[in-house]
């Protein structure tokens, strides 16, 4: 149905440039930049000194187009150096403070994002990473604040608490799949709701309110149960090396287990893996299993490191950015460390455009909902560049439908 | 839900009689013994329930109803389960179920009230009215979802149309001033959604599960930056819509109960009821309706006999994103006016659920939102009167409700077969 599939004509073969381009690597790349373009346009066009300028447009058209030109390039400047560095920093640590927020808000996208790349790979799509995130939160949360241990076994416990939650409403989605063929895209968006009033409910029970307080937040977690901070100043925590070591334990699992082949196999074709003689309803309950507990330790960094207490918020959208991660890195768990700092960058950068630029953080949204719409579709970024077909099937292509 | 269904299985040992016993009636029968039992015995007994069958400024006003809680509880909870018992019966005979389930469905209802209202008042009138209400967005999200699912394209979008559509219709409504130019701005804004659904599903094959979930970011995103841009510091200009008020058609609302209920409501309500009868007779009953189906069910049979798949599909998902930005302009120029941050907050969800609750038929997903705006409701105003359960356990009830379904406790549920995957002519 689509003309992307006709071959260009016999012309004269294209640069190698293009050709790079063309493949994976540069339809990543190429779509980060469409995405970063269209973002400064809706950043121009609503910027009130742009208005003000436009309304003599045609007497001085110039004034419009310099104005719109400052306000982009004042917005994408201040989202940078709230990604990187602070030039006007006078210490290094404050200097590469920006860097540091950039890590802090990374680690839970990627290990939010590693729980649903290894579920796409094993073949499902797990959209309950935010439900997930919530209930490894409230068990890393009670965990952390009820009891006082000495830290080398109460922050160990914690996280593995949050493993574990994350792992129970995973499981839940996991289970229904293999018992009762329920796809998980819909139990997991259900799950995701239930959680959230599940935390709402909780935090008004005096178990989990903290003293004198009346809107939804818990008492803080033990010192002891706190991931360490790396620098004083910093926020950044002992969390992205979990993350780091997750990325490493994913990569190995899908690369190198016995398990993890398993999982590709599911993922590749399930029925050629039933046939195969492998257990396709128990795959599908352990990818979840994991892919929740992935999600879990998601939470216990938001718990455990940024916020130290338990809210009603806690998830704050983390487990459907962990989707636009885990298809950025297109489910490979390097790449998904990598998408995962980016898009970290973008939500620490935001905050320093919103208040140095008064551009709102949620352009930022439409940057990274516009990235992956564009690597889904390759052939729409090379027909833009006008750029070589280079075959190579399409990731995010494979659509099962709801019975599948 | 999940502890009223949960002694289903095992309150039942002689059901095993018939052979088709649908899993719907097992499970009323044990809903209905769990009513009998637990509002019940949980009911205070000496406690009055009273239900106001009025809103109060009806010409013809029923008086109040006045009942001991506890024997109104059982009361109810029996009929609730003689009705399901005759469901029973009727499935033997392989009798249409619905009456049963409806009346088992009301005195259920009215056995749960009476236990959890026990001691105080509760407005029936104004508790179904605002149920309906609530219902409106989720309604015309379900059609949506419904108009692109069964041509074969999964929307998981609903509430990204629902939230532009909302936006565009609070903003035309303020910069005109005009409430009725906002309904009208309303479609486009969930136009543009279903347009990239439809662009980025069908011509460029995109997963529609992930489409759907990036494109409600896309949503949430741009209405949020315009509103922090455009519509927050200038509230005065672009964000004051005017609102319609209910309109009352004439003798009709004036019928006891029921007419202040359907008839005094606001003309996004009355478009609604416009909608769901044209879909359902148009899906059903129109050669229209036939192509849909064949679409969604087989496509490359519906190829074979000259239907154009992929321009079908086109078109139904454009509809659908007109279908549910109307809807959206409820949150809006038909209720509170202005636009606020992800106003919609999850309603695109319940929607989708509602379709598949209500198994892709417009009857069905009416049915299912209805009863999910009635959950809804009921949380507010029985959080009011102060209850026994949380009311986030109500909020809960769709998304569990939604969860049992799929998970096959009332039967299977089915999407139209070639839901979801792209159509590629080899």
């Amino acid at each position: 149905m689509t003309d992307a599939t006709t071959v260009t004509q016999e012309q004269k073969p294209p640069s190698r440039v293009r050709t790079a381009l063309s493949g994976t690597a540069g339809i990543t790349f190429l779509s980060i930049v469409m995405a970063l373009i269209i973002g400064a346009f809706f950043i121009a066009f609503s910027d009130p000194a742009v208005q003000d300028a436009s309304s003599y447009f045609f007497a001085k058209p110039f004034d419009t187009l310099s104005a719109a030109w400052t306000s982009v390039v004042e917005a994408y400047k201040a989202l940078l150096t709230g990604m990187l560095f602070n030039p006007d920093a006078s210490s290094l640590v404050d200097a590469l403070k920006p860097l540091s927020e950039t890590i802090t808000m990374a680690t839970p996208l990627i290990l939010g994002g590693l729980s649903v790349a290894l579920a796409f790979r094993a073949g499902l799509f797990n959209i309950g990473a935010e439900g997930q995130i919530i209930l490894g939160s409230i068990f890393a949360a009670y965990i952390g604040f009820q009891f006082s241990l000495p830290w080398f076994i109460h922050l160990p416990l914690a996280v593995l608490g949050a493993f574990i939650g994350g792992a129970i409403w995973g499981g839940i989605a996991g289970f229904l799949k293999a018992k009762t063929g329920a796809h998980e895209v819909i139990t997991t968006i259900m799950l995701n709701w239930i959680a959230i009033y599940l935390v709402a409910w909780l935090l008004t029970k005096p178990a989990f309110l903290r003293e004198g307080r009346q809107d939804p937040i818990s008492p803080p977690v033990a010192d002891s149960a706190e991931y360490p901070s790396i620098v004083d100043q910093w926020r950044v925590h002992a969390g992205i090396i979990v993350a780091i070591l997750a990325a490493a334990a994913v990569a190995w699992l899908l690369d190198k287990s016995t398990l993890g082949f398993q999982f590709r196999a599911v993922g590749a074709n399930a029925n050629a893996a039933r046939t195969a003689g492998m257990n396709v309803s128990r795959m599908y309950l352990l990818v979840m299993l994991i892919a929740g507990g992935l999600a879990g330790l998601a939470g216990s960094a938001q718990v455990l490191g940024t916020e130290k207490s338990l809210t009603g918020g806690i998830s704050a959208g983390i487990g459907f950015d962990a989707i636009t991660v885990a298809l950025l890195g297109r489910a490979n768990p390097w790449g998904v460390v990598a998408a995962g700092l980016l898009f970290g960058g973008l939500r620490a950068g935001g905050l320093n455009m919103q208040t140095a630029t008064g551009t709102p953080i949620d352009i930022v949204l439409v940057i990274q909902a516009l990235i992956v719409l564009f690597i889904a579709a390759p052939p729409l970024v090379r027909s833009v560049f006008r750029l070589p077909e280079t075959g190579g099937a399409g990731f995010m292509q494979t659509a099962k439908g709801w019975n599948g | 839900m999940s502890v009223a269904e949960a002694p289903a299985p095992e309150a039942l040992p002689e059901v095993h009689i018939v052979p088709p016993t649908p899993r719907l009636v097992k499970v009323l029968i044990g809903l209905g013994i769990f009513a009998v039992v637990v509002f019940g015995f949980f009911t205070p007994s000496g406690e009055d329930v009273t239900f106001q069958l009025a809103l109060g400024e009806e010409a013809l006003a029923l008086p109040d109803l006045t009942l001991p809680a506890k024997i109104s509880a059982i009361a109810f909870s029996a009929i609730a389960l003689l009705a399901a018992v005759g469901g029973l019966f009727a499935a033997r005979k392989e009798r249409a179920l619905w009456p049963y389930s409806t009346v088992f469905g009301i005195f259920f209802v009215l056995g749960f009230l009476s236990w959890a209202v026990a001691g105080s008042t509760i407005n029936l009138v104004g508790l179904l009215q605002g149920s309906l209400l609530l219902a409106v967005p989720l309604v015309f999200g379900a059609m949506s979802g419904i108009l692109c699912e069964r041509a074969g394209v999964i929307n998981i979008a609903i509430e990204g149309q629902l939230l532009t559509g909302a936006f565009m219709a609070a903003v035309v409504a303020s910069l005109t001033q005009n409430a009725y130019l906002g309904l009208i701005a309303a479609p486009l804004g969930g136009l543009f959604i279903g347009l990239l659904l439809a662009v980025f599903a069908i011509k460029y094959w995109v997963d529609q599960v992930i489409l759907g979930v990036v494109l409600n970011v896309l949503a949430v995103g741009l209405t949020s930056f315009f509103y922090g841009r455009l519509l927050a510091p200038n509230q005065e200009t672009w964000n004051s819509p005017p609102t319609f008020s209910p309109i009352a058609i004439p003798v009709l609302s004036d019928i006891p109960i029921v007419g202040p209920i359907l008839f005094n409501q606001n003309i996004v309500v009355y478009l609604m009821y416009i909608i769901v009868i044209v879909i359902n007779v148009a899906l059903f009953r129109t050669k229209w309706g036939l192509r849909v189906r064949a679409v969604g069910e087989h496509p490359q049979a519906a190829d074979t006999v000259g239907i154009k798949v992929n321009s079908v599909r086109f078109r139904n998902v454009l509809l659908g994103g007109l279908v549910a930005g109307l809807g959206g302009a409820f949150f809006t120029v038909a209720s509170v006016g202005a636009f606020g941050k992800e106003m919609t907050a999850g309603k695109g969800f319940i929607a989708l659920a509602a379709v598949i609750f209500g198994r892709w038929k417009p009857m069905g997903a009416l049915a299912a939102a209805l009863f999910f705006g009635f959950a809804d409701n009921l949380q507010s105003v029985l959080s009011i009167i102060g209850t026994p359960i949380p009311s986030e356990f109500m909020l809960m009830t769709p998304y569990l409700a939604t969860l049992l379904a799929v998970a096959g406790l009332v039967g299977k549920v089915r999407a139209p077969a070639a839901d979801g995957i792209p159509y590629k002519k080899s």
